[in-house]
């Protein structure tokens, strides 16, 4: 059991994370290193002045992308657990996973790693003022686990009171609310912050859309297989 | 009641699997994406950035 929820976990992640490296080269990378330029006092941006948008040429730097390739394999890996071993948890419950419903689980799982954190805590560039890391990894990891918790209880919930439960689950996160910095400081202009989130958030839709897809697939083939 | 005993056993052992890939799974999440140890963030930069985990 243990073995067949590693193997598919593996291959899953490493597809999507290898999907969302390269996505990540192409499309996010450039708007990073732009926000860095501002970070570092290359670029610097004043409201009250025009300034020419930033070259964002792709560029590569075999060191760091080959880091941010094996980094989003792990990452993925990681993830890819979490969701097997929530697919083999529904299969002792009754439910059946096929290689559609896989679609649906890894985009459930997009809108709990992404799309709630982000809610309180937009992916962010170098650059953006930010709270102290440990309050926001202190909110992060609560606010992913109470969001696919919710999202279970939506899907699998039975009862009017396992949706509101699960309603009140996912909105709670937010009523506390993410730390916010105490001041703006950040030198990066919004322009870059916001194209910086929305493409991150784009490139992990298409790679959580592959993980659960790729994890259903080899997790329902390797119950086939029996074994 | 043996019958009870056995079923529950049956399904808590089912379970350890389960719980022992979800808790690989996430502490690879967190050592990829959060451990603030200054060579893990450098090379996991990027990647925490891109995928929107609290980084710096």
């Amino acid at each position: 059991m243990t073995m067949k929820i590693v193997t598919s976990a593996v291959f899953a992640g490493f597809a999507a994370g290898l999907i969302a490296a390269l996505l990540q080269l192409w499309f996010v990378q450039p708007v990073l290193l732009t926000a860095e330029m501002y970070e570092q006092g290359l670029l610097s941006h004043f409201a009250s002045e025009p300034e020419a948008f930033p070259d964002q040429s792709v560029v590569f730097d075999p060191l760091r992308d080959v880091l941010s390739i094996l980094f989003a394999g792990l990452t993925y890996t990681g993830y890819a657990l979490v969701l097997v071993s929530a697919m083999a948890l529904a299969e002792m419950n009754g439910r059946s996973i096929t290689v559609r419903s896989g679609l649906i689980w890894g985009i459930a799982g997009f809108i709990a790693v992404q799309i709630a954190p982000a809610f309180g805590l937009p992916p962010a560039v170098p650059g953006n003022a930010a709270a102290d890391v440990a309050l926001r990894q202190l909110w992060w990891f609560p606010t992913v686990a109470a969001t696919a918790v919710g999202l279970w209880y939506i899907a699998f919930g039975t009862n009017i009171f396992h949706w509101l439960g699960a309603a009140a689950l996912i909105l709670l996160p937010h009523l506390i609310g993410a730390p916010l910095p105490a001041e703006l400081t950040g030198p990066t202009p919004p322009e870059i912050s916001a194209q910086f989130a929305g493409r991150a958030m784009g490139v992990g839709l298409v790679a959580w859309s592959v993980l659960g897809l790729v994890a259903a697939h080899f997790w329902t083939r390797s119950q086939d297989a029996g074994a | 009641m043996t019958t009870l005993i056995q079923t529950q056993t049956g399904a808590a052992s089912r379970m350890l699997p389960l719980i022992f890939a979800a808790s690989l799974g996430v502490a690879i999440i967190a050592l990829a994406g959060h451990v603030q140890a200054s060579a893990l963030h450098d090379a996991a930069h990027d990647v925490r950035h891109a995928t929107g985990f609290p980084c710096h």
